[in-house]
């Protein structure tokens, strides 16, 4: 066990455990932000995607040894005042069936948009193929990604 | 048509008010009783409390009100849709209105199931007859207050108004209402006043999904709780033989490493066990290994670091295996009959032609997101358990039964579930943890990997189809379907879907191969493959007919009146009328050059989809662009609810259908986790476009039905593109050797 210190969210925290664990569970168990999902553990399906920086990253293949004085924003730390424009537009759309996926898809969604703020189709189906969503709700993922887009510009 | 709006009902059977403490007026109602006449009430009404109803409205002194929505939510979005029933009736603005999901009542009631898309249909009366009532309590309240008659009193969005033009919140007569007799009679709105039916209702807990609040029962937790995670055999057939757990128990995070086993051989040696009266029961009689920790990664850490040896119980099956032995029944004569109408061996002698096709299906996981967990705290003076199950009731009555304790003793809260799709019918992780805990006597969470997911599981059995079809005259004479599945055959009703009816020659038959891997329902149990091989097989069928494949539906439906065999479930006229809206939407015929479509229809879960695709070629390979899907499910509750709904369910059908491939080598799964196993992505999902036959009849269910079409539409649209004719799931092993070619 050794500690780490770390900003989450904007808040300086600091944690001890095993070296090997990763970022999710650290999130999960130990922070008690619970938002972030655990889905494969192979960084296959995307629901554990937080952001390093602003970029998106899968939590569950990323030790905490490697993550000393990193900026890490979770579901969580996206809304401030009022919700971010990429959950406004997921609200709009109605985008969710069970749920589960969604904090990841717009994890993911809001670190591609940041990148690629007027993105077309393709770059979006492109940006958001490593989220896997089993209820199959892609067509409204798709079209919220494109009007957080407007909503932004 | 059933008149809707007139209805008498007793209160004996599903209301009672309370005056709240903190101010207010609390209804319940029995879910279960209020949908089925023929249900005395279990017990002396009036001794009931509320803790006995499993839903109820709870109106505050301000007006605001609550809903308990009685049934588990998996995504289906009844969580909302039927608070709305509720909300319609008892009129108040949706805005006022916040829901929270009810526990489970395990004591007297037994319908709290998540299944079948069933929940709207059984509560459409029920729940606006509860809303109504309420309301009417409350018009009653206003007149008393008034001393007016409550005749010439109205109630719109949560105000009451008399004759005289005063009014009065529903919040300022809560307190008085909550004292009066229930009334028998209240009359329900007329489909046209409807304010919140047919309004497009986001789903109710949007904003904890968004900003990641604790929802799911992987987020449950309470102060001191452990983390379990089970070690199970590797293989179908295996069982546990020895296992040294001293590095594991070196780990810091690991707490202990205990086994369990016993209590579920006891449970299922018992003399009075019926596998038939519980068939949601998935128990192997192996001992396991737990290991538990203070964090998920501890045990996850400590799973890994056990050494087990495990022997063979049982034969460890193959895929080539399950092949042979269902082509066999399929070969063979001892099938059990399951519908035969005229004499379908004449049909095929007096036949012009006769056509015959094999269909074959692999077994799939249900793979929901998340990962199947569940909370147990047993203590002597109760067992709380609280998670992801789609059979609650069952659940809680298992564990009674296991652990030897009362059902009363029992009590079970339902979180939000990160999908079913049929996995959480089956409580198997339900008893492992209540098993746990019993040993630990403290609170432990059950946490599941994706491999633990996938590998011992409860998969859809993998089927096989022989169908063969007499044509005489340019006419379909006669039709024999044969079904050879793992495990269980289709159940009862199937057998009068479509076609059944529509031709004269007509003959079901099934077999089935016993097998020691656990299958059970996977959404759209057995319709999910039936469908594409029947619809598949119209196609070849309209060819040789040299019919449009649309035009020989429609004729093969002119031959059935509704109404005229009480066996058939379908209508003719519901059906009819799908497939013509589907037929305009998508432009049947006319599509751009380069545009290849297919067609489907499918009949299931009270739900009547006609659906097509649209693909193109890309390097010869199908990229699915488009699919038009008409639903008549009676009147659409929440359109947006039901359209993700029809959304999810058409693309769930083509990924299984394109990529869904599941096989085992001595009894082992091959392939347990997202990097191997593949499901459908963005990049390959197409655009659907929902639309709704408008009727005033009453609502059928969405979670299901769009599905089952799906991979029929798409096979057809290849077969129009290219000629080939697919039979076999996964459609991506026949299109190409080498599948990663196909991503675009």
């Amino acid at each position: 066990m050794a500690s780490y210190n770390l900003k989450i969210n904007g808040k300086a925290v600091s944690v001890t455990v095993d070296e090997d664990t990763p970022l999710l569970w650290v999130l999960r168990d130990e922070l008690n932000l619970v938002g972030t999902k655990f889905g494969c553990g192979i960084a296959q399906c995307g629901a554990c995607t937080v952001h390093l920086d602003g970029t998106a990253i899968r939590s569950c293949s990323i030790p905490i040894a490697s993550l000393e004085g990193a900026n890490i924003t979770t579901i969580e730390g996206l809304a401030n005042d009022k919700l971010h424009p990429v959950q406004e537009a997921w609200k709009e759309l109605d985008v969710p069936q069970c749920g589960y996926c969604q904090a990841g898809q717009i994890m993911t969604a809001t670190s591609f948009l940041s990148q690629n703020p007027n993105p077309n189709n393709k770059e979006i189906r492109n940006a958001m193929n490593g989220n896997l969503c089993r209820c199959a709700s892609y067509n409204r993922i798709e079209k919220a990604v494109a009007l957080a887009a407007k909503k932004m510009s | 048509m059933k008149d809707q709006n007139k209805f008498t009902f007793s209160r004996r059977n599903f209301l009672r008010t309370s005056a709240l403490a903190s101010g207010g007026l609390l209804i319940g109602f029995n879910f279960l009783t209020s949908c089925e006449d023929a249900v005395a009430p279990p017990v002396d009404i009036s001794k009931l409390n509320f803790k006995d109803f499993n839903a109820f409205i709870k109106i505050a002194e301000n007006g605001y009100v609550t809903i308990f929505s009685p049934n588990p939510e998996i995504g289906q979005g009844v969580k909302t849709s039927m608070p709305m029933l509720i909300a319609e009736e008892l009129d108040v603005p949706w805005e006022h209105v916040s829901i929270e999901q009810g526990a489970l009542d395990t004591t007297n009631f037994s319908r709290q199931v998540a299944g079948g898309s069933q929940s709207i249909r059984f509560g459409w009366d029920a729940l606006r007859q509860t809303g109504a009532t309420a309301k009417q309590m409350l018009i009653n309240a206003a007149a008393i207050k008034w001393n007016v008659d409550a005749a010439s009193c109205s109630a719109s969005e949560g105000i009451i108004k008399n004759a005289n033009g005063d009014t009065l919140g529903y919040g300022d007569v809560v307190n008085e209402a909550a004292h009066l007799e229930v009334p028998e009679n209240v009359t329900l709105k007329e489909t046209k006043d409807y304010k919140i039916i047919g309004k497009d209702a986001i789903n109710v807990d949007i904003k904890k999904i968004i900003t990641g609040e604790p929802l799911f029962g992987l987020d449950y937790k309470v102060d001191g709780m452990l983390y379990a995670s089970v070690l199970r055999p590797p293989a179908f057939g295996q069982i546990l033989e020895s296992f040294d757990a001293s590095e594991a128990k070196a780990l810091p995070g690991v707490i202990d490493v205990i086994t369990i086993g016993e209590q579920a051989r006891n449970y299922l040696n018992q003399d009075s066990f019926d596998p038939s009266a519980h068939w949601s029961v998935r128990l192997s009689k192996t001992d396991k290994v737990v290991v538990i920790g203070k964090t998920t990664w501890d045990v996850i850490k400590g799973k890994k670091a056990l050494k087990a040896t495990w022997k063979d119980d049982s034969t460890t099956e193959n895929t080539k295996m399950h092949d042979d032995e269902l082509v066999k029944i399929l070969d063979g004569k001892n099938l059990d009959i399951r519908r035969e109408d005229g004499n379908i061996k004449k049909a095929f002698t007096e036949a012009d032609n006769v056509l015959e096709r094999t269909y074959e299906s692999p077994f799939l996981p249900h793979n929901c997101m998340e990962p199947m967990n569940f909370f147990a705290d047993v203590t002597d003076e109760k067992i709380h358990l609280v998670g992801p199950v789609q059979t609650p009731e069952a659940a809680a009555k298992v564990v009674a039964s296991l652990l030897n304790r009362n059902l009363e003793d029992v009590h079970v809260d339902m979180t939000r579930m990160g999908g079913g799709f049929g996995r959480r019918l089956y409580g198997d992780f339900v008893y492992e943890v209540a098993e746990i805990a019993n040993k630990l006597k403290q609170p432990v969470k059950l946490i599941s990997t994706r491999e633990d997911d996938m590998s011992l599981g409860v998969y859809r059995p993998a089927i096989k189809y022989r169908i063969a079809a007499s044509i005489k005259d340019k006419k379909v004479t006669g039709y024999h379907l044969k079904e050879a599945a793992i495990n269980s055959n289709m159940y009862g009703l199937i057998p009068n879907f479509f076609p059944a009816g529509a031709i004269k020659n007509y003959k079901v038959e099934s077999g089935n191969h016993q097998s020691n891997i656990t299958t059970g329902a996977w959404r759209a149990p057995y319709t999910n493959f039936l469908a594409f091989a029947e619809q598949s097989f119209f196609d070849e069928l309209a060819e040789a007919c040299e019919k449009d494949p649309i035009q020989l539906r429609l004729d093969l439906l002119k031959n059935v009146t509704d109404g005229e065999d009480p066996k058939i479930q379908y209508s003719a006229k519901r059906m009819t009328d799908a497939i013509k809206l589907a037929t305009k939407k998508s432009n049947w015929g006319n599509t751009k050059e380069g545009v290849h479509q297919g067609f489907s229809a499918y009949y299931s879960h009270n739900t009547h989809v006609a659906e097509v695709v649209d693909i193109t070629l890309k390097n010869g390979l199908p990229m699915v662009e488009k699919v038009t899907v008409a639903v008549d499910c009676g009147i659409v509750v929440n359109p947006t609810g039901a359209k993700n709904q029809i959304e999810g369910g058409v693309i769930d059908g083509i990924g299984h259908a394109m990529y869904g491939n599941f096989s085992f080598e001595n009894g082992k799964p091959q392939d347990v986790n997202f990097n191997t196993y593949r499901l459908i992505r963005m990049k390959e999902t197409p655009i659907v476009h929902t639309y709704f036959v408008e009727n005033d009849l009453s609502p059928t269910g969405l979670g299901e039905p769009g599905l089952p079409p799906a991979g029929g539409a798409l096979a057809n649209a290849i077969k129009a593109a290219t000629g080939q004719i697919l039979t076999k799931q996964p459609f991506v092993k026949s299109l190409i050797k080498h599948d990663a070619d196909l991503k675009v």
